[in-house]
């Protein structure tokens, strides 16, 4: 089975992750524009970090397979240093219409201050003008009010839900996220968001229909293979193969997909060009398709001592 | 520079694009050189695959002839469409001379996607005062990413025209160092040297000393140069290497210096001499057998992991 992972802070994590998650199946993740734990204090720093995921981060998924896609925006911690944000908001358009940017995010609350509100209003007219989609952050704090608000903003300005992904969601969010028409991603994060077993119990519930399933693996304590896992959870507790193929796969493609920039063909039968450029994962040599199917063994224990 | 380079590519892609595609692009050709300002050259730069597509770039035979009678030496027989059209909007740029390119071209690189990347790196040669890229066409060599370092590497006249031999021999070593093929670089024999000889001789051995292969390409450059130690490990390849490995070795000793120690080792390759007379063992044939060899190893890998199964 295919799999995307929509939230994916791959510039965070290793080429062992990389391997494992293509060989669980996982053929194009998303990486949003986001905080680095470390705060960003010049403008300069931001943007090289977004060259990063329209740049070599692209690159370095492709020679393991992945097709590498991105969102574009200031995210909701340091839109909190304004003089930081006045400048990162003026380098945004030069790098929202790059490749392979699949909306602009993940932008929203965090403590809901008041410059929080002003560059997540700014960004979303941003979005309507360049005809992109947005995926949402919403809080960790004051998640329900917040996630709630995040919504009515978004109405406020005239976005139509469809093109607007809420992620993070959790049992408490979930309801409304559907209800008002928006996309609800939920991202499998071990200890402060969704669990595997507790997202087999809300596709039980709710069933596939507008819900996607994340990893959102970053710098912290995460699981790449979240997305594989919680499939074959899922098909182990009963729930049928075209529900879960949707919500680990299709929707985020048709969410996503409705920025233009992420197609189906990119990975099944990308153009001769990227086949010598960009993903070469699959031993792809001067456009020839030979794909290297070897399954690779981790190297993650102390047994095997030879290194090549 | 000939103009004829930026009216050669205008008409590569406004034929191959769709008509409602090719008008657009049409459009901001005419806008850029009539009424040029840098918002809108941005805005078209970065639009170019939305509109256009990255199909590979149809070229005849003649339109390769066309450029290289436009421009010695440029070949844009593997550049895609979105490359072609950038370019050409990039050849317009250049001779806008409010700013120098060279500035421009740095702006454009700091916030660069991939596709970007390729298109300000493969049209080095058709830019105007190309003396002033030299130190950001040296930059894109430092990359990671294959395909930056091949737009600036391969079938391009810039490196072998503009490069000093400190960055030519670095560009060198570094090809086969990340794997890239030696063979579609232009100049490899006109731009051989000593020194270039030295590093390639003290990184094959570095290599062997590792157990690991070393390109058969790298002989050619040690040929015009080679002197006993040369000889040497040419010796060690005709005995231990595989096939692609000594035809290389035996074209590389075409161009050594005579000594008895090269006619003792031309003796040994001589089952190769027919082949290299008639023209049917060339660098390039090296480079396909290469390929071949790559492939079959992939092929002979994935056998296994089926049988495996």
């Amino acid at each position: 089975m295919m799999f995307i992972d929509s939230h994916a802070h791959m510039l965070s994590r290793t080429t062992d992750d990389y391997e494992a998650m293509a060989a669980a199946g996982v053929v194009a993740v998303i990486e949003p524009a986001f905080w680095l734990g470390q705060p960003r204090t010049h403008v300069a720093s931001y943007s090289d970090y977004l060259s990063s995921i329209v740049g070599f981060e692209r690159f370095r998924a492709g020679q393991f397979g992945i097709r590498h896609y991105c969102t574009i925006g200031l995210n909701s911690k340091e839109a909190n240093n304004e003089e930081l944000a006045e400048a990162v908001m003026e380098i945004l358009p030069r790098f929202a219409l790059k490749e392979g940017v699949v909306a602009i995010g993940e932008i929203g609350y965090d403590d809901q201050t008041e410059l929080e509100d002003k560059y997540f209003r700014l960004q979303i007219d941003l979005a309507m003008e360049l005809d992109l989609p947005v995926m949402i952050h919403t809080p960790h704090r004051d998640k329900k009010r917040g996630t709630s608000r995040s919504m009515d903003v978004c109405e406020e300005h005239g976005i139509d839900p469809s093109k607007v992904i809420v992620d993070h969601n959790n049992e408490e969010t979930v309801r409304e996220c559907l209800d008002r028409g928006y996309w609800a991603g939920f991202s499998i994060y071990p200890s402060t968001k969704m669990g595997t077993e507790r997202m087999v119990d809300i596709l039980q519930q709710y069933g596939p229909e507008r819900i996607i399933v994340d990893s959102a693996c970053d710098w912290g304590i995460s699981e790449p293979l979240a997305v594989a896992k919680t499939a074959k959870l899922a098909a182990q507790k009963g729930v049928d193969q075209e529900a879960i193929r949707l919500v680990c796969y299709q929707n985020a493609l048709d969410a996503y997909g409705q920025s233009g920039q992420m197609k189906e063909e990119d990975w099944l039968n990308p153009p001769a060009i990227d086949q010598r450029t960009v993903y070469e994962g699959n031993s792809i040599l001067r456009g020839q398709r030979e794909p290297l199917v070897e399954t690779p063994k981790s190297r993650r224990t102390m047994d095997d001592l030879i290194i090549e | 520079m000939s103009d004829t380079a930026p009216e050669l590519l205008r008409n590569w892609v406004s034929r191959q694009a769709s008509a409602e595609a090719g008008d657009w692009f049409e459009k901001q050709c005419d806008k850029l050189q009539s009424d040029f300002d840098q918002k809108s050259f941005d805005i078209a730069f970065g639009l170019v695959p939305r509109k256009l597509g990255k199909e590979d770039l149809a070229l005849s035979a003649e339109d390769l002839a066309a450029a290289d009678a436009a421009r010695p030496g440029w070949n844009p027989g593997q550049w895609s469409l979105d490359v072609a059209a950038r370019v050409c909007f990039l050849v317009t740029l250049s001779k806008e001379l409010s700013k120098p390119f060279a500035e421009r071209f740095k702006s454009l690189h700091r916030t660069a996607d991939l596709g970007e990347l390729l298109a300000l790196f493969s049209g080095l040669p058709l830019y105007a005062a190309p003396e002033s890229l030299v130190l950001l066409a040296a930059d894109g060599l430092r990359t990671n990413i294959k395909a930056e370092f091949e737009a600036v590497a391969h079938r391009n006249p810039f490196p072998a025209e503009q490069f000093d031999q400190n960055p030519w021999n670095n560009m060198v070593l570094k090809a086969l160092f990340v794997g890239v093929l030696l063979e579609p670089i232009q100049g490899l024999d006109e731009r051989a040297n000593p020194e270039l000889a030295r590093i390639l001789r003290d990184y094959a051995h570095e290599r062997w000393a590792a157990d690991r292969l070393v390109s058969p390409e790298l002989w050619r450059c040690i040929g015009p140069f080679a002197q006993d130690e040369d000889l040497a490990d040419f010796q060690r390849v005709i005995e231990h290497g595989h096939a692609t490995e000594k035809k290389a070795v035996a074209l590389a000793l075409t161009t050594a210096p005579e000594s008895a120690g090269k006619a003792d080792l031309c003796a040994r390759l001589s089952e190769y001499n027919a082949a290299i007379s008639d023209g049917t063992l060339t660098w390039r044939a090296i480079a396909d057998e290469m390929f071949d060899n790559a492939l079959a190893i992939t092929r002979k890998l994935n056998f296994e992991v089926e049988m495996k199964r």
